[in-house]
């Protein structure tokens, strides 16, 4: 017994809206990190079963390309948030409060 | 993917598609230049020569402009076509807005020069990622496929995270390269979550085949195409700046180095608005009557939001930010009306935008500069009796201002007025008025900040002098004498220490703004050529 495409779909939806819930919600940096790779692979889930659903390679082509921007975002972002938060014991958006109005 | 593994394994040969060399090289020199900029980092060492640096990056930046060029009356005489498997147009749409980067790019490049000295050993990486972040941006305005697009806006972004991020000992700089960083991955997730929702409903992600299924067969009611829709418009929303995605704008554009916020409201939302115009007109131009009411809404906020709010901000920056959301909601109003002509009017708009906003930023990053104020924040106290210190400088920011504004005889006013004009075209009167409305709040910003650069110092010891030796005139010859030796002082004084790159720079800028006003025809046939390739 094989698995409908569209309880994929589902899946990633959810994936996908977890993902932009705790983007928007959650104050802790690195957990907004996660999330936000979270609805990259979401979408990766999306593609592979779009990709198989249309029998067309283009949407598994398309998840590399994604998961090497995916990797490039890390790469930048890691780095970003270790030279903000250098000398700081937690990292939360919380101290983020300068910029208002 | 059997089929891929037996074809490799079975020795028949994968067919590529046929490189057109010529058609990227605008994007291959940029991107050329900014490894032999790393490379020669490494081999000649950092300290050395930042302006040589520089001089290299304006070169590739002037180059690619140039081949443009030479694309775009290629387009001309030869005709518009997709090259590369069809996931790149040349087209007069897509030379159109590569010259205007690269245009952006240089403005960029020079007033960046005092700030390359400044960061010092940094300098040359600052260069490298402002030409791979131009290249991405070329990318995005040519790009012909969905996911070459997407490949396109993060080249163009990740370049730009860094670039936001390049000084950050400062509190608010951290904060809001972090903001930016967050937001524009939600935004790129969004994209992304759409292209491959459009992906599963139409079978594909290049733009003529998206469009093609579309007018096959009728998709109204099909949610998960509006969804893709939706979330394209969302992703590319964020990046220029339309309203219900804009609250990440004041907050980067002032903790951002100036020049970096010049470059984001110059060249960057060019290349959004060029992705947003070929999708929404190539892919989905089936599907205007659903796309339409959402824009007219999202147009409607953005020209309002973007004037009322400016003009309660005391930061400068803040104030040029709102401003520019509200020069987005102009653009969208063209993209809304959606005829041939508007979306010509759209790209006149954009084109004087681009220049316009450039040069601002290069004067108030000069400003900064000269007044030896952080990078940060520039109020409008801080302009108070500019006129006095750096004539030359306030003269040049209130042309440009006031060419925001919409005065006549500058590319502000023929830019405004042409989408208005298309506006009452299509007899969307009550549009028409609520657009004018804005303009007209958005003007009092303009002038507020040119009034404060006009008026005197309220602490400065020897204005006071002078004021008091104007205000009882003839008294003695002695008080003359003084009065002219004071004058003498200041007049050695004024317009001193101006860094000659960034003077240029804004030279260019200014010249453009009012030449290009005065002959009004070579830009509105440039911006009437520029069509899209379908």
């Amino acid at each position: 017994m094989s698995v409908p495409g569209s309880w994929y779909l589902i899946l990633a939806a959810a994936l996908f809206g977890i993902g932009a819930f705790g983007i928007l919600v959650r104050r802790n940096i690195l957990i907004m990190f996660m999330c936000l790779e979270l609805m990259l692979n979401a979408v990766n889930l999306t593609l592979v079963t779009y990709s198989r659903m249309l029998n067309d390679i283009a949407g598994q082509v398309g998840v590399f390309f994604v998961l090497v921007v995916a990797a490039a975002e890390v790469v930048v972002g890691l780095g970003l948030i270790v030279s903000i938060f250098r000398g700081k014991r937690q990292v939360t958006a919380d101290d983020l409060h300068i910029l208002r109005g | 993917m059997r089929y891929l593994f037996a074809t490799i394994l079975s020795g028949t040969p994968i067919k590529f598609p046929q490189i057109s060399y010529a058609a990227i090289f605008p994007e291959a020199i940029l991107i050329g230049v900014a490894v032999t900029v790393m490379l020669a980092v490494a081999l000649i060492g950092r300290r050395e020569a930042t302006y040589g640096y520089t001089a290299l990056g304006v070169g590739a930046a002037l180059a690619s402009g140039i081949w443009s060029y030479h694309l775009s009356q290629d387009v001309s005489t030869h005709g518009a076509k997709s090259v590369i498997g069809g996931s790149l147009a040349v087209d007069g749409f897509s030379t159109f807005f590569m010259i205007l980067t690269s245009i952006g790019l240089i403005v960029t490049l020079l007033v960046a020069e005092a700030y390359i000295y400044k960061v010092g050993s940094r300098g040359p990486e600052f260069v490298a990622l402002a030409l791979l972040s131009a290249s991405g941006a070329m990318l995005m305005e040519s790009a012909y496929d969905l996911l070459v697009l997407f490949i396109g806006l993060e080249i163009l972004s990740i370049s730009l995270y860094v670039m936001v991020a390049f000084t950050t000992s400062r509190k608010l700089a951290k904060e809001s390269a972090f903001k930016y960083f967050i937001l524009g991955g939600f935004a790129s997730a969004l994209f992304l979550y759409g292209l491959a929702l459009t992906y599963g409903a139409t079978g594909s992600t290049n733009l003529a085949k998206i469009a093609l299924f579309l007018s096959k067969n009728t998709l109204t009611s099909s949610g998960v195409l509006l969804a893709g829709m939706v979330l394209i418009l969302a992703g590319l929303g964020f990046k220029v700046a339309l309203v219900p995605f804009q609250f990440w704008t004041p907050d980067v554009y002032q903790g951002a180095p100036t020049t970096v916020t010049g470059y984001m409201s110059g060249v960057v939302k060019a290349a959004g608005f060029a992705a947003l115009l070929r999708v929404f007109y190539v892919a989905f131009g089936t599907l205007r009557a659903d796309w339409q009411p959402i824009l007219l809404v999202i147009s409607i906020l953005t020209l309002l939001a973007g004037a009322v709010l400016a003009v309660v901000q005391k930061d400068v920056k803040r104030m040029l930010a709102y401003s520019s959301i509200n020069h987005a909601g102009f653009i969208l109003l063209g993209l809304y009306v959606a005829t041939v002509t508007s979306l010509g009017d759209s790209l006149y708009y954009l084109f004087a935008y681009t220049i316009m906003s450039s040069g601002t930023f290069a004067v108030i990053s000069m400003i900064a500069d000269l007044e030896g104020r952080t990078e940060m924040s520039v109020s409008l106290e801080d302009l108070r009796g500019l006129s006095k210190r750096y004539p030359k400088v306030a003269l040049s920011l209130a042309v440009l201002l006031l060419a925001q504004a919409g005065a006549p005889f500058t590319i502000g006013f023929l830019a405004k007025f042409s989408v208005l004009s298309a506006v009452i075209e299509a007899h969307h009167y009550a549009l028409g008025i609520v657009a004018m409305l804005s303009v007209v709040i958005a003007a009092v910003l303009y002038l507020r900040i040119t009034l404060s650069m006009y008026s005197a110092t309220s602490d400065a010891g020897g204005d006071v002098e002078t004021t008091q030796s104007e205000l009882i005139p003839d008294v003695s010859l002695g008080a003359v004498m003084v009065e002219l030796e004071i004058e003498d002082d200041t007049q050695a004084k004024v317009d001193s220490g101006i860094p000659i790159a960034a003077g240029v720079a804004v030279f260019l800028t200014l010249a453009m703004t009012i030449g290009l006003a005065l002959d009004a025809n070579p830009l509105v046939h440039f911006a009437a050529r520029a069509t899209l390739l379908r």
